[in-house]
């Protein structure tokens, strides 16, 4: 889907931060309960990586940014449990109220609760028993599509050709699989995009390769 | 919330804390395994890894070759591997091919080789920037490369996890694998930094 996550290329940003050596893992002691939180849950929801990532991406602009990297992991594993029915939706915002000494009320677990789906499978790699439609050297195009669900193709890419230049093995393919539709398993190319390609004439040279799934691309006359 | 920002956010350590409450009263997570996951990439779970693997690449040609070709493989002979680690990719810098990765769609990064990514990497400046400008961006994190050099960004986007094998640095000819390990920087395994000398 077209939105906030969607950031290659996108303006306004201001300056990156430089490195700095002594950076916790987690700044924070919630940052750890988070990423640790979002983990387990996603077994208890059965969703998988795929479906975790689009939770993530649907999050609103303050949600996606306003406390950072695992700002978005609590927020979108909210989203993961109360879309797979494991907590009302609110229920961690009363709780957290009443941490704080209010006293709202707490709405139900829900019945039935939790989503009847078995944890997925922890590995995207998979085999397919037929040959590659891309060959290492071959100009493909991104095909320009912006589809409604979860995707994998960058949207600065869209439109653009490059060329392949490593297959990679055969994984899950995300468009279907976040959405609980089927593993739809395909190759992946890293497709390799020149930068004047991507940004126009004037561009400094420099090239760009993008992980991309099969049907993702299509050939050039 | 994670809705219509009409209402107060909360923050996010006493939301978090809710959560766990929440699932723990109901016997669905154990905060005894959560302290021992968040240990493990605290502790054990780092750039260390993807240094010996450097290192031992520099000093042992037979797997520098294996590591090039088969990433995964070579790793695992050195026992890392797991989430985010399925399938890794090593690509070499040298004095002309200067690579970098990113993830523009979210923070993909080498957890088994780098652990967790780094504040920077989860920037939307350097995910939205890197892939349009990366002299200047590398600039402003304080690497600055010779107009000669041809740069190929990396861009995180299938389950594909990419590793930067650096340039050993000139001057380190008599260092032992031992010896080289700890000169092996994170951000040099990115490509958002080279490897110097002691």
């Amino acid at each position: 889907m077209d939105g906030i996550a969607d950031m290659g290329g996108t303006e306004g940003w201001g300056p990156v931060h430089p490195p700095r050596d002594d950076e916790p893992v987690f700044e924070k002691t919630w940052q750890g309960r988070a990423f640790a939180l979002g983990h387990f849950s996603m077994r208890l929801s059965g969703w998988n990586m795929d479906a975790f990532r689009h939770a993530i991406e649907r999050l609103d602009r303050s949600a996606y940014l306003d406390d950072g990297y695992y700002g978005r992991w609590l927020n979108g594993t909210e989203l993961m449990l109360t879309e797979s029915a494991v907590l009302a939706p609110d229920a961690i915002d009363a709780r957290a109220r009443n941490l704080r000494g209010e006293h709202v009320g707490e709405p139900p677990v829900p019945e039935p609760a939790g989503p009847g789906r078995a944890p997925a499978a922890e590995s995207s790699l998979r085999t397919v028993d037929t040959p590659p439609a891309f060959a290492v050297g071959q100009r493909v195009r991104a095909r320009n599509m912006s589809p409604p669900g979860h995707t994998r193709l960058p949207g600065y890419v869209r439109g653009h050709a490059g060329v392949v230049d490593l297959i990679q093995p055969a994984a899950v393919l995300p468009d279907t699989n976040a959405h609980f539709q089927g593993e739809n398993p395909q190759y992946v190319y890293s497709v390799r995009f020149d930068s004047r390609e991507l940004w126009g004439a004037g561009t400094d040279p420099f090239a760009v390769t993008a992980d991309l799934f099969e049907s993702y691309l299509e050939k050039i006359a | 919330m994670t809705g219509d920002g009409s209402a107060e956010r909360l923050p996010p350590a006493l939301r978090a804390e809710a959560l766990e409450q929440l699932l723990t009263e109901r016997g669905l997570v154990d905060p005894a395994a959560m302290d021992r996951l968040i240990t493990r990439y605290e502790t054990s779970v780092g750039p260390l890894n993807g240094a010996k693997v450097v290192a031992r690449a520099w000093t042992d040609p037979e797997y520098r070759r294996r590591l090039l070709d088969e990433g995964t493989a070579a790793i695992k002979e050195l026992g890392f591997g797991g989430p985010q680690g399925e399938h890794i990719v090593v690509v070499e810098n040298t004095a002309t091919v200067h690579n970098v990765v990113v993830c523009t769609l979210c923070s993909c990064y080498p957890w088994p080789v780098l652990g967790l990514p780094p504040s920077w990497y989860k920037d939307p400046a350097y995910r939205a920037r890197m892939v349009r400008e990366p002299r200047t961006v590398l600039s402003e994190m304080g690497l600055e490369l010779a107009g000669d050099v041809r740069i190929t960004i990396r861009d995180s986007s299938s389950e594909v996890r990419w590793l930067v094998l650096p340039e050993r640095p000139a001057g380190t000819e008599n260092l032992s694998e031992e010896q080289l390990v700890p000169l092996v920087t994170r951000d040099a395994m990115v490509g958002v930094a080279r490897v110097k000398a002691p």
